[in-house]
């Protein structure tokens, strides 16, 4: 018994050694990480023309946000991130209103199609995108057309979100149903037994229970819609009507010369995921593990 | 036997009035009808588009072209076989060296060292930025009059070309795609290893196993479902990888992968249905990793 506690010691204090030379590495390790990053905020604080007269590596003679300035006026960031959350936030309602409700029946009716219900959306979202690309733009100038307004899909926000909704209401409803799995029965049973009928069973008594995993899902397909890139590049001809990411790569090709203008923009666009990455992380991080490995 | 089969069906179909019947229909329906709308017609569209020969500009051109498409990219056009013969390095890369690297990294902040919440932090920070702005930053590190250039020792006059340069530009954009691709496996197997109980690797560690050993032995079976969900990732993100690249070159010249032979001829100018008939041989490649994944995580629901 002695000899296993000692034993247990001496495994303790050597994982401790351990633990300060692993720290160290991966302390370092860290720092080349985002050093990238950091080096971008830098050069984005830094005006173009001390770069060019005293070289990249000179100690920064002024550090403003004059870079930030100029983005906003010159580039329009404004409207691009207007863009961004104009179709960010409605594709994610609609996203995560249209997974719970398959979510929903999957998890608390016994129809035979549940499963290939659950197959077909989950395996949706693995389809490489570029598939879907043809055929969606024809049918949105079609219906356009058929309604009267070319524009009303194609080139609009609403086929944007239409499409993100599309593509990513597979994955919400697959890791809702496997969240919904652990919410007992009982709960069901009894509203079904109070009389509650469907929507109110939906609506009182699921959906608030659904909260935290609703919570967690809204910040990462927040992150993921809003860093979409190809859909918004193919399906907005205006540029004026893009979103922020798809935006920069023409930012991109405009402003080559002045890369601390550049890095302003670059910043600026980051910005919006970066910071609720940090303000939510608990949640970022539920929002995977429940995707990984499934309850 | 025949009676305790029909009862619960009947018990749940009497159990719904009208009113909720109509509720669950438009639950189960407009959802789907969206998804068959927005994603699998159009697939199977672009399957049989794959047979025929259009330029996408009026309905009433295509024609059959029997498997025309497909004999063009096969034969003849060393661009495809440079695409998947990159895609491959992609694929080989990340399985050998960056899906481990994000697992070791993993396996070393589980234990729990100071500050561990600060370097998940830092090392899943570039999976939250969107690869056109990723794009942006490393080309502030090797454009000419970026960072490396200056480390190097060149200015302006004399920068190296480094996207341009064909022996080092596959190894530039494999590391860039790492430095996103290993903090998202981190932090899926990161939420993993919380669950594995670490009495069972101290009592290992007493018994005299090895670091190595304990992984192989303890971490690695324990946490089956999730490598398996890892590797179906890493297949499918080395298949579909087309942001980064498209943002740093914006055509499949200089680094050709699959997907950007798609957009080219599918979404570029000049449509042409053998961007299809690439699709669907994208599609090809990707339906195992799918349904391998499929039934890993509905493997209960499946019996």
């Amino acid at each position: 018994m002695s000899a296993g506690v000692v034993q247990s010691e001496e495994y303790r204090n050597n994982q401790k050694r351990k633990d300060g030379f692993i720290s160290i590495f991966i302390g370092i390790f860290a720092f080349v990480w985002i050093f990238p990053i950091l080096w971008t905020v830098f050069t984005s604080l830094r005006p173009y023309n001390d770069v060019i007269s005293y070289g990249i590596f000179s100690w920064p003679r002024h550090i403003n946000f004059n870079n930030y300035v100029n983005a906003v006026k010159e580039m329009h960031i404004g409207i691009y991130l207007t863009n961004s959350l104009i179709v960010t936030v409605p594709s994610v309602i609609l996203t995560l209103f249209f997974g719970s409700l398959i979510a929903f029946v999957v998890t608390r009716y016994q129809f035979k199609f549940n499963l290939w219900l659950l197959l077909l959306f989950t395996a949706g979202n693995m389809l490489p995108i570029v598939l879907t690309y043809i055929p969606v733009f024809w049918m949105f100038l079609w219906v356009g057309d058929q309604l009267g307004n070319r524009n009303l899909l194609y080139n609009n926000y609403a086929g944007l979100i239409l499409v993100h909704v599309g593509f990513q209401v597979g994955f919400a409803t697959f890791v809702l149903s496997s969240y919904m799995k652990t919410i007992p029965k009982e709960i069901s049973e009894s509203a079904k037994i109070d009389g509650a009928n469907v929507f109110r069973h939906y609506w009182n008594v699921i959906l608030p229970l659904l909260r935290p995993a609703l919570a967690a899902l809204s910040v990462l397909m927040s992150t993921w819609i809003y860093n979409e890139f190809f859909w918004a590049l193919v399906l907005m001809s205006d540029d004026s009507k893009r979103p922020i990411t798809s935006a920069l790569r023409r930012l991109q090709g405009q402003y080559v010369t002045d890369f601390n203008l550049l890095a302003a923009g670059a910043i600026i666009a980051a910005s919006p995921t970066v910071i609720l990455f940090f303000v939510l992380r608990k949640q970022f991080i539920a929002g995977l593990t429940l995707g990984s490995t499934k309850g | 036997m025949k009676t305790t089969v029909t009862i619960p069906k009947n018990r749940n179909r009497r159990s719904l009035s009208k009113t909720d019947r109509f509720t669950l229909t438009a639950f189960v329906g407009i959802p789907s009808l969206l998804q068959i709308i927005l994603l699998w017609i159009p697939a199977v569209v672009t399957v049989i588009l794959s047979f025929t020969y259009w330029n996408g500009i009026n309905i009433k051109d295509i024609h059959w072209a029997g498997i025309q498409n497909y004999k063009n990219i096969f034969v003849n056009n060393p661009i495809f076989y440079q695409a998947l013969k990159n895609n491959g390095i992609w694929l080989a890369f990340f399985l050998l060296v960056a899906t481990p690297l994000g697992v070791l990294l993993a396996y070393q902040i589980d234990r729990g060292i100071k500050g561990h919440a600060f370097f998940e932090s830092i090392y899943y920070l570039p999976v939250v930025l969107s690869l056109a702005v990723i794009g942006i930053i490393w080309n502030f590190m090797f454009q000419p009059g970026g960072f490396v250039q200056g480390i190097m020792g060149r200015d302006l006059a004399h920068a190296l070309s480094i996207w341009g340069n064909p022996s080092i530009n596959t190894w530039v954009i494999l590391g860039v795609a790492s430095w996103r691709h290993i903090g998202y496996i981190m932090l899926l197997y990161l939420s993993g290893l919380k669950s594995v109980d670490p009495a069972l690797k101290e009592a290992a560690a007493i018994d005299g196993a090895t670091e190595w050993e304990i992984f192989r032995k303890i971490i690695l079976p324990t946490m089956q479902p999730v490598n398996i969900i890892i590797l179906v990732i890493t297949l499918i993100e080395s298949l579909r990888a087309f942001d980064l690249v498209y943002i740093i070159y914006g055509s499949p010249t200089v680094f050709p992968l699959l997907n950007l032979l798609v957009f080219q001829n599918f979404a570029g100018q000049g449509i042409s249905m053998k961007g299809a008939a690439y699709a669907v041989i994208l599609l090809l490649l990707c339906i195992i990793p799918i349904i391998t994944y499929l039934r890993v995580v509905f493997k209960e629901d499946l019996k």
